[in-house]
């Protein structure tokens, strides 16, 4: 991270000019799709309004390419945003700080700072070792996957900004209380006796960036998750879709509602399997929730996938003792349970 | 003689960086090792956050990201200077 010179030099206009237009193309494609779905489901192929099979079809084709061109859009500006974030200066502005307003930072820097489970351990080797606390290091740890970028656009594109921001402000909650408590536990000897012992050489400050390179970066971000999501999100939207048409209202409400008590350890339970997949998951989840899910048991389904996984725990055992392993899922996944409960109570 | 280390448990963006490493290595014809590092006791030597990470010469050129083949040339034609 020392140096960056890019292979062509920075045309700034011409990145302008670019990010311009395809906006304005992506406002256009936006705009049309809804009635082009619906021409093509009731015009095209002569499905009746109101059947079944039309309500279905339409819907398919209207959410494909709606969810599409949310994820490119969004992850584009955060990608934009991320550029100016990098675990190095995440790392810098956590140092020094108290736990308690360590814990509130660590968690707002994990929603924008780029991360990778795969990067869990030198990461937290870095920030252990810089003197960042065990609890806040663990804040960051959580927020991280538990408030997902693509969990948000999913959640903004079938359930509106309201859902979307309860989702980001639950996830906030769940990383700065779980950290803060285990912070509080004192938990510091469970944590692998080698990770106090590295002497590293201080990691470089960021590098400076221009903006074409900003949005090159971010241009990078959107064509690989795209390519990760696109055949989850079209499979996804097609159950969805079948469920839209077919699955009677309220048929859930006796299983996945409110009444049952121990559908929000479940779904929670069912939700850790499930690793990373946040994009298939989601166009189902809302389907079930307009047959009588309940929201919060969704949420913490869905909080579950992203922010509890077996491959991420894999990974952290290198620098974990089991003990604590133990204790930093318990502890998540008892909040992300309470919080599905506050919300089938709140809502 | 570069000699060019990949830092990385083996995810996949360190499967990537490392086959661009050895694309550059190839189209500039020079003559280099490539090795890839996946060790956490050995990575973490380097001044490294995020994997993967970029080594020439032991120096950590990039971390966190995969540069494209364009940048890795640049890296390795600057340290062949």
């Amino acid at each position: 991270m020392t140096e960056f010179r890019s292979a062509d030099p920075p045309r700034p206009w011409r990145t302008a000019l670019t990010v311009g237009l395809s906006a304005i193309l992506w406002i256009a494609a936006y705009n049309i799709i809804l009635p082009l779905a619906n021409w093509i489901a009731y015009s095209a192929l002569g499905l009746e309004r109101g059947s079944r099979l039309g309500e279905a079809v339409a819907f398919f084709l209207y959410d494909v390419p709606k969810i599409l061109l949310l994820l490119s859009g969004m992850i584009f500006i955060i990608g934009i945003i991320r550029t100016f974030f990098s675990p190095e200066r995440t790392r810098a502005l956590l140092g020094g700080k108290r736990e308690g307003i360590g814990n509130v930072l660590a968690a707002a820097l994990g929603i924008v700072t780029p991360f990778c489970s795969c990067s869990a351990v030198p990461l937290f080797i870095g920030f252990v070792e810089s003197g960042i606390p065990l609890g806040v290091t663990f804040s960051f740890l959580i927020a991280a996957p538990v408030i997902n970028e693509v969990a948000i656009v999913m959640l903004l594109g079938l359930f509106g900004w309201k859902i979307a921001g309860l989702y980001i402000a639950s996830g906030l909650m769940i990383a700065i209380i779980a950290g803060y408590i285990i912070g509080r536990l004192k938990l510091e000897r469970y944590v692998e006796d080698f990770v106090w012992k590295v002497q590293r050489v201080q990691p470089a400050e960021s590098e400076k960036l221009t903006w074409p390179t900003r949005v090159e970066r971010a241009w990078g971000s959107v064509k690989e998750i795209v390519k990760k999501v696109w055949l989850y999100v079209i499979v996804a939207i097609a159950i969805g879709a079948a469920i839209h048409g077919y699955v009677p209202e309220q048929a859930l409400a006796s299983i996945m509602g409110e009444q049952a008590w121990w559908s929000v350890p479940v779904a929670v339970l069912i939700g850790i399997p499930l690793y990373s997949n946040a994009a298939g998951v989601i166009p189902i989840v809302s389907a079930l929730i307009e047959k009588g899910a309940s929201l919060g048991t969704a949420l913490a389904f869905m909080m579950s996938v992203v922010g509890l996984s077996l491959p991420e725990a894999i990974i952290l055992r290198r620098v974990l003792k089991p003990q604590l392993l133990v204790i930093f899922f318990g502890t998540v996944a008892v909040a992300i349970i309470i919080t599905g409960y506050l919300f089938n109570w709140i809502l | 003689m570069l000699n060019i280390k990949v830092l990385g448990s083996g995810c996949e963006n360190c499967k990537k960086l490392a086959s661009l490493a050895e694309r550059a290595v190839n189209a500039l014809g020079v003559e280099a090792k490539v090795e890839k590092v996946t060790d956490y006791a050995e990575i973490i030597k380097y001044p490294i956050l995020s994997t993967p990470g970029l080594v020439v010469n032991g120096k950590l050129v990039v971390s966190g990201r995969v540069p494209s083949e364009a940048e890795i040339t640049t890296f390795l034609t600057n340290a062949l200077v």
